[in-house]
């Protein structure tokens, strides 16, 4: 699992035999005039059926005597459940079952180490919104009705609804798990010697920063439908973006009524996930358990204000950073404090709270690391995986502080960046080993693009211009829960038609995972991509991947695919070599045939070679699987963060701030991404301005509000009330594709989906000061702040707008870790002692041994 | 206790659909449960997002926010995404919204193409802005937008019997 220590990670098999694959280095570097169908714009191979309503999402499907389920959720933030009192709903007429979590005693989660929610709260709620009991009705508004009759007695508890209160309450404990208290979790490590690059330093300043949280808010409202088939097995088809992970907490919380392979989970296509659908979530669970107990399919479809509780998205991050420079800026020393409002339920907050330390480093190197990360239950829908997950908020402190130090020293935003950047197939203090590294040309395109180096600091009052940078990694380095196996699975099978039918686990969310596994295999033989099949998502009929979270899609299903397409291909050649009485080499798979390189019009169709081989050979299938490379960070805790590659982005972002309100719009935004290869321009496109799209949400009005003063009530759980950004609000964009292959990636292939969302927080308040000459170290930047900044400036105080302070708690001792330029071993100093005397005392027995 | 249903009929895309519906029911459900016309898609069933739009005697509304009783009758004429492709051939606002990826988990497609297509019978020729704001009651969170314009006024170029085709940096990037 995420977090864990790696050391009893077992070597990589062969990848000749039939282990996964590690990467495609072979074809990284293959000269794009080669590839026939990779870095080509095609349609995605369900873009029809997207744009007439024909794709069926979760709440499009219906079955006869199809039941409704609706759950009734808690009124209070925080309490003790006394009773539930069930019978007047169970007596109505039009009601089939009524579920309360007595019955479903076993606990899940995404994560091994925080498996603490129920399907339905058996003792406790934890925030408002938190399912109490369900009910299965013939029709919704009976379903609805009869929630309403349950009696709930709640003995209610203070609640707590930030981390200043978490860490003051510690007696007012929301779980009986973590590290005492309300404090989840908390992390202490140190790469190299913090104090020597504070010494050594020109310059030094320290901030604070603020991130609100905020939420995906997907089109599609979390749908589900469970039912049994005729053969007794239970089948759930839901809108999830990881049906492997909910295969998994099904198994689990059912576990006295049926084995995990009786259980088929079916991700259907998701309308946006943006990880907000990446968790088990407990109305999956319920509507499966009633499906169950009835006997009759049953759906549960939320509404959207129920999708605001479900939640799992941004954290709210307080961060301290203090850094220290040379006078070119080169960071020397970074010491870095985040305290993450987690919510009420751990999620994939572990993974989170690491990720607010991980990533600091792969842009700019930074000579020595201190990361401090702690995460305080609250009693507020539970936070997890949003898009960028847990990097955004460290990112918009650090590319702040850097436009900071900038001023400071006098140096160009940009030069200072592109004076400093981490170098290609290098480790970084933390041990993150970074591949194809293209930020500085990112730099240099949206510069140039931009008018940057003219611009900044030149713009009349009230303009101003900003830059920013960020990275993300292409996929997690290791699985959500321990295991050697591969991390994502491609299972081929080629009809004597000439259909090709590619099976994987994978699930498209929008983004066009579908697709990509279309487009590789396609290359491989030759083919279009509308010419395959693809079958996906389906627990019982396609091989396992984990899940589409971590930007791992392209580069872990890509690699799967590409093995699978050439053992099958490879596997072709001899037969079709002796039909054709040609070397093998000289077997040529283009066009929709199979030729004689050397003669062309010598060949067949691709149908006719798969009749060929499969004459020869019997019925063609092969597999492929990929795992990604073992990380070099072996310290614990240095499980997140590690990726087969990262992608780098940078942006500059234009601003018109009217100095007497503090209102402003972004006028233009030029944004440059390192994709690494782009296998779909037109796809990746989609992706960057997306992304770019949902930072600017997230920079200018995004908020996730509670009435602290009303005990944890959602203050907008709607779409009209939750502000985002419209068809009028989106300004001018720019994109440039970088394309620096990486050899870890399916044709050197990195992410896209996660990264240009990064810098686009940044780049905003960076702008915002060039036009007007104020901080805003928090996000939203919202014109109330930039006002409020605006007044104390005016005032002669400091034109600033931000948190002031962190709660102020005890932390263990660091778990200290020398970098690579100190000679370290990737392993924390301790475990390197450790592992020296173990060797020493081998050596001094097997001396005795020898003496004997 | 469960609802009562009420007969009646709609003429949806042109076709006379005879159904028993809760009189209660907005026309999204009785187009989605009802009629199995399950293209229209619902995000948040109070207005505010767009997904449900169709097109009600030629006018984009809010399917959400109509009492299916209220459209009953072959006096008013409902046209919805299914009926929007001419037979095999997609209309061109989707044939570009699937040429240029405007669609890309696709939930929110069929009420931004339903505004479209009114947008672009009322105006041969919108300019960017108009586009915006014939839009501004259609949210997207997958695009950003981009691709929803771009695909708006080209299939506006080939409905005006101009050749459309994208442009290089639509689908490549800038160089």
């Amino acid at each position: 699992m995420a977090g864990t220590d790696q050391d009893s990670t077992p070597d990589q098999p062969d990848p000749l035999l039939s282990g996964p694959a590690e990467c495609g280095k072979h074809h990284h570097d293959a000269d794009s005039a080669e590839l026939r169908v990779i870095g080509k714009a095609w349609r995605k191979i369900d873009a029809r059926s997207r744009a007439t309503g024909q794709t069926k999402y979760a709440d499009d499907l219906s079955l006869p005597r199809m039941l409704h389920m609706k759950l009734l959720r808690s009124t209070v933030a925080h309490a003790n459940i006394k009773s539930i009192d069930t019978s007047k709903a169970e007596a109505m007429d039009g009601v089939i079952a009524v579920s309360t979590g007595a019955e479903l005693p076993h606990t899940f989660g995404i994560l091994p180490v925080s498996q603490d929610e129920h399907a339905l709260c058996p003792d406790k709620v934890r925030f408002i919104g938190d399912p109490v009991a369900a009910v299965a009705a013939v029709d919704e508004e009976t379903a609805w009705e009869a929630c309403r009759k349950i009696e709930v007695e709640y003995e209610k508890l203070d609640p707590v609804t930030s981390v200043f209160e978490a860490a003051n309450s510690p007696e007012n404990r929301i779980h009986d798990y973590g590290r005492g208290g309300n404090l989840h979790r908390q992390e202490n490590l140190e790469f190299g010697d913090l104090k020597a690059g504070f010494d050594e330093a020109d310059h030094v300043r320290e901030d604070m920063f603020f991130f609100e949280g905020n939420t995906h808010l997907p089109m599609e409202e979390h749908a589900t439908l469970a039912f049994s088939d005729p053969d007794g097995k239970l089948c759930v088809m839901s809108s999830t973006q990881t049906p492997h992970y909910l295969h998994k907490a099904l198994a689990k919380v059912l576990q006295d009524h049926l084995p995990a392979h009786k259980i088929r989970v079916i991700a259907c296509p998701n309308g946006g996930g943006f990880g907000g659908k990446s968790d088990p979530f407990n109305h999956e669970i319920a509507a499966a358990w009633l499906s169950m107990k009835t006997g009759r399919p049953v759906k549960v479809c939320l509404t959207r204000e129920e999708v605001f509780y479900t939640h799992r998205g941004r954290h709210p991050v307080l961060m301290k950073s203090k850094m220290a420079v040379s006078k070119t800026g080169r960071i020397k020393s970074l010491d870095f404090e985040s305290h993450l409002d987690g919510g009420s339920y751990g999620s994939y907050g572990t993974a989170s709270t690491f990720y607010t330390g991980a990533l600091q480093c792969v842009t700019y190197p930074v000579e020595n690391y201190h990361f401090r990360g702690a995460r305080w239950f609250t009693n507020k829908a539970p936070c997890g995986p949003k898009r960028g997950h847990g990097t955004p908020q460290p990112r918009f402190a650090l590319e702040c502080q850097l436009d900071k130090v900038a001023v400071d020293l006098g140096i160009n935003p940009a030069t200072l960046r592109k004076n400093n950047l981490t170098e290609a197939f290098s480790l970084t203090a933390n041990w993150m080993r970074i591949g194809s590294m293209g930020l500085g040309e990112c730099i240099d395109k949206v510069v140039e693009g931009s008018g940057f180096m003219e611009k900044w600091g030149n713009l009349p009052e009230g303009k101003g211009i900003g830059l920013a940078c960020s990275s993300y990694l292409s996929g997690a380095g290791l699985p959500i829960y321990w295991n050697a196996m591969p991390h994502s699975g491609v299972q081929l099978k080629l009809d004597r038609s000439g259909l090709v039918t590619v099976f994987c686990g994978s699930t498209d969310i929008g983004q066009g995972s579908n697709s990509i596994l279309a487009y590789i295999v396609a290359e491989v033989f030759g083919l279009e991509p509308q010419d395959l099949r693809v079958v996906t998502s389906d627990t019982d009929l396609t091989p396992v991947d984990l899940g589409s979270y971590s930007s791992r899609v392209t580069v872990m299903t890509g690699n799967a695919a590409l093995q699978a397409a050439e053992r099958a291909r490879d596997a072709m050649v001899g037969p079709i070599a002796k039909k054709l009485e040609i070397p093998k080499n000289q077997v040529t798979f283009a066009g929709g045939r199979v030729f004689d390189s050397a003669n062309p019009e010598t060949g067949m169709s691709f149908a006719d070679a798969v009749a060929i081989a499969e004459a020869k050979l019997g019925t063609i299938g092969t597999t492929g699987s990929y795992r990604p490379p073992r990380a070099a960070a072996r310290y614990k805790g240095g499980g997140v963060g590690p990726s087969p590659s990262y992608s780098y982005t940078a942006v500059v972002v234009e601003v018109d701030v009217d100095p007497e309100t503090g209102i402003y719009t972004v006028d233009k935004l030029w944004c440059a991404h390192d994709v690494g290869r782009a296998l779909n321009p037109a796809l990746v496109i989609g992706q960057v301005e997306g992304g770019l799209y949902m930072g600017l949400g997230e920079a200018m009005m995004e908020e996730m509000a509670y009435r602290g003063n009303r005990f944890g009530v959602h203050k907008i759980p709607s779409m009209l009330e939750y502000k985002q950004p419209t068809s009028m609000d989106m300004p001018e964009i720019v994109t440039y594709l970088v394309e620096d292959p990486d050899p870890n990636g399916p044709f050197g292939a990195k992410e896209a989906g996660q990264g240009p969302l990064n810098p686009v927080m940044p780049g905003v308040a960076n702008a915002v000061y060039d036009a007007v000459g104020v901080r805003v170290d928090e996000v939203p930047v919202t014109p109330e702040k930039v006002f409020d900044a605006m007044q104390k400036k005016a005032k002669g105080k400091d034109g600033r707008y931000g948190p002031t302070k962190l709660p102020n708690i005890e932390w263990p001792d660091s778990r200290k870790v020398r970098t690579p330029w100190q000679g370290g071993t990737g392993y924390d100093i301790e475990r390197e002692e450790q592992m020296k005397k173990e060797k020493e005392a081998a050596a001094a027995s097997s001396n005795q041994e020898g003496n004997a | 206790m469960p609802v009562s249903k009420v007969f009646g009929a709609f003429v949806v895309n042109g076709e006379r659909h005879e159904v028993a519906y809760p009189p209660h029911h907005t026309l999204l459900e009785v187009l989605r449960e009802e009629c199995d016309l399950t293209g229209t898609k619902h995000g948040c069933e109070l207005g505010e997002c767009g997904a449900c739009t169709v097109r009600i005697d030629g006018k984009p509304v809010l399917s959400c926010l109509v009492l299916a009783q209220e459209v009953e009758g072959s006096d008013h004429r409902i046209d919805t995404i299914e009926g929007l492709q001419n037979g095999p051939d997609l209309h061109p606002l989707q044939d570009f919204f699937a040429e240029l990826g405007a669609s890309q988990c696709g939930y929110c497609s069929a009420g931004f193409l339903m505004s479209a297509s009114e947008l672009l019978e009322q105006n041969a020729n919108p300019t960017r802005q108009e586009i915006k704001e014939a839009l501004a009651g259609n949210i997207c969170r997958c695009t950003g937008y981009i691709k929803i314009f771009e695909a708006v006024e080209l299939a506006a170029a080939r409905l005006r019997g101009e050749d459309a085709e994208p442009t290089k940096e639509m689908l490549h990037g800038r160089d």
